[in-house]
């Protein structure tokens, strides 16, 4: 059997760390991680709050609010042309930074009430959106402004491209973030926690939407969530991520029914179960997630972790090992220690 | 639309007429009339007055009559936009006032204007550089602008006007053109004296704006639309522009509200101390001798500029916000 085609991934980001320096200290956000998006597949980035997902995000459209920096590492970026550009030797209000925001890559917030400005209309931001990557006429750019409207699937969208935001409902104005996402059509699309804001049945209908798009847009799409059930709905790939640091990355399917790493195993067995017995307890995991500025030495899992060997674990720092094809650990079960 | 534009109207025209209620009862608090004013005004420079002429005196200005009966014919008056004579200068109000109605408003425009000019940049820059040494630098002149009174203040820029930069200081007229009628010159006059009264009569609002200014956008800046807009791939400049400037405006349209009646009654030391010709020094003048149908006119005018102020900011509220426009929150 041949060996499968390596498709060259659209975005990798090469042990990225992003730190926060404030006057308490140094917050390691995002200490080292590193993935690659393939174009047309979904990568699920998934983790308890303060991961370091939203600021993996941030970090890659380079709009990491102050005191944060990137101090390390790189996000290649491969180009319609086939040329890779490092986002990280950008200069941060640059031209070509700017043209990527919004032109390349997309991004989806989590918090849909307040993304939008209440001053303008909706589309006022999206005709501004799509002027500032085609050059197109006000009039053409109206006209494809309500076509967007159209596509993420907004009601009457010619008389909505007039409203302002508080006009309309939550699920509404996340369909029009999308749309603000895709204005100028970028091949690759950051949704970070793009549901956690809505009820149910608006998630469903949203996390639609974005599936729609991938299909027919062949989008890449990095999906930030802390919701297990999301990543298995909608994912190609899995991260997990841990306190700054990737902890273990497959496809969704291994991720699922192998998971090796024992944060992984902890996350999957928290997730409620329909035919779970009555009155049951969710497992949960033990303790908390440690205090930014005190974080552990060795693994930063190992104070919370079930099979935590002593002397090793809180020693030395557990190196990324490949267990299986597309499928790595990072964690001294499986490895060996390094220093 | 209209009919909010409507009632607003409506509610501004019952509270001016509650205004001359209110104006007419406190000018008539303090005890005894203009005419023991000005008998014992009299009595102070040597000159008796007997008690028949007093009474004449009452008898001509009306004085003996029940405080109603000089309301409604006050009112009268007002309603013809006649304001009566003035007692101390036995000539019509509306003619002692004068001019400096009119000067009064341009001064008060124009530290409006000024007010809002340098308000508005500074509190961006001071933002946006938060705890930078402009940023120091602004806050420490913005509370000496705060805690320094305005008296104080005019005194030591007259002073350091007239030693240091040879300047015409005081009043807004030289003396040449004081007393001529209205020129070209006579305006260009008048533009070369407003700068240092505005720029005394600004500063305590311009401080108190800045403060106002960088707290709202601050707060503006932390949330999720900036960051949207941000990631569109706008232009940082354009962005803080466009987006949480706008949000953090609203107080620049509410201050208008009290600052067109602060500038003319707030500044009333400030007009005595460099002898400005404008409405605050007569006002002071007209209540030590209680000539009430002056006072009362420059107090009915100060809550018509702060009612008129009000509707002002109101409208422009409505104008900037678009969630009051749409009746919504």
């Amino acid at each position: 059997m041949a060996e499968p085609l390596k498709v060259e991934p659209i975005l990798s980001v090469r042990d990225l760390r992003t730190h926060f320096f404030a006057s308490e200290g140094v917050v390691r956000a995002v200490d080292g991680t590193s993935f690659d998006l393939e174009p047309g597949r979904t990568l699920g980035i998934v983790g308890e709050s303060g991961c370091g997902k939203s600021v993996t995000a941030r970090s890659i459209l380079r709009i990491v609010d102050q005191p944060g920096r990137i101090v390390g590492g790189e996000i290649l970026l491969r180009q319609a042309g086939g040329q890779v550009v490092d986002l990280v030797t950008l200069p941060v209000d640059g031209k070509a930074m700017r043209s990527i925001r919004g032109g390349e890559i997309g991004l989806v917030f989590q918090e849909p009430m307040s993304s939008l400005s209440a001053y303008h209309t909706i589309g006022n931001q999206l005709i501004e959106a799509i002027r500032l990557h085609s050059g197109l006429s006000k009039q053409a750019a109206r006209a494809r402004a309500i076509e967007l409207l159209a596509l993420v699937g907004i009601p009457r969208p010619d008389q909505r491209v007039d409203s302002y935001s508080f006009e309309l409902s939550g699920g509404l104005r996340q369909r029009v973030m999308v749309a603000l996402a895709l204005a100028a059509e970028p091949r690759i699309l950051i949704a970070d926690e793009p549901t956690t804001a809505l009820d149910v049945t608006t998630q469903a209908q949203i996390l639609e939407l974005l599936r729609r798009l991938q299909q027919e847009r062949g989008l890449a799409v990095i999906l930030i969530t802390h919701d297990m059930g999301v990543i298995a709905e909608m994912a190609d790939d899995v991260v997990v991520m841990y306190l700054g640091h990737e902890v273990e990355k497959g496809p969704v399917d291994t991720i699922f029914h192998a998971p090796s790493h024992p944060y992984t195993r902890a996350l999957l067995r928290s997730i409620p179960n329909v035919l779970a017995k009555p009155r049951e307890r969710l497992a949960t995991i033990a303790g908390s997630i440690p205090h930014p500025y005190a974080r552990p030495p060795g693994c930063p899992f190992h104070p919370r972790c079930p099979e935590a060997m002593p002397g090793v674990c809180d020693k030395g720092f557990p190196e990324e090992t490949q267990i299986a094809d597309r499928h790595a650990v990072a964690c001294f079960l499986y490895g060996r220690e390094t220093a | 639309m209209l009919s909010y534009l409507l009632r607003r109207l409506g509610l501004a025209a019952i509270t001016i007429w509650a205004i001359t209620l209110v104006t007419f009862v406190i000018i008539q608090l303090p005890p005894g009339d203009f005419v023991d004013a000005y008998v014992a005004q009299a009595s102070a420079m040597g000159t008796a007055i007997s008690a028949e002429e007093a009474h004449a005196l009452r008898l001509l200005y009306g004085l003996d009559q029940p405080l109603w009966v000089q309301y409604v014919k006050w009112l009268g008056l007002v309603a013809h936009g006649e304001f009566g004579q003035s007692f101390e200068y036995g000539r019509p109000v509306s003619e002692v006032i004068g001019d400096r109605i009119w000067l009064t408003v341009a001064l008060s425009l124009g530290s409006i204007l000024v007010t809002w000019g340098l308000a508005l940049p500074i509190g961006i820059y001071s933002a946006v550089r938060q705890y930078s040494f402009g940023d120091y630098l602004f806050t420490f002149i913005g509370f000496v602008g705060l805690a320094v009174p305005s008296f104080l203040l005019a005194l030591i820029i007259m002073y350091v006007g007239f030693r240091y930069f040879g300047m015409n200081v005081g009043g807004l007229f030289s003396s040449e053109q004081a007393l001529a009628p209205w020129s070209w010159a006579k305006l260009w006059d008048l533009m070369g004296h407003l700068p240092l009264p505005i720029l005394v009569l600004s500063l305590p609002g311009i401080a108190q704006l800045v403060r106002i200014m960088r707290a709202n956008l601050l707060d503006e800046l932390r949330k999720p639309y900036v960051v949207t807009a941000r990631a569109r791939g706008l232009a940082e400049r354009r962005v803080i522009l466009k987006y949480p400037v706008r949000a953090a405006l609203n107080p620049f349209a509410s201050t208008i509200g009290y600052l067109l009646p602060f500038t003319v009654s707030g500044s009333i030391i400030v007009s005595v101390v460099l002898s400005l010709p404008t409405v605050g020094p007569l006002l002071l003048r007209s209540l030590i001798s209680q000539d009430m149908l002056l006072g009362s006119t420059i107090i009915l005018l100060l809550g018509i500029l702060t009612v008129i102020g009000t509707l002002l900011s109101d409208f422009l509220l409505m104008w900037i916000d678009p969630r009051i426009r749409h009746g919504q929150h």
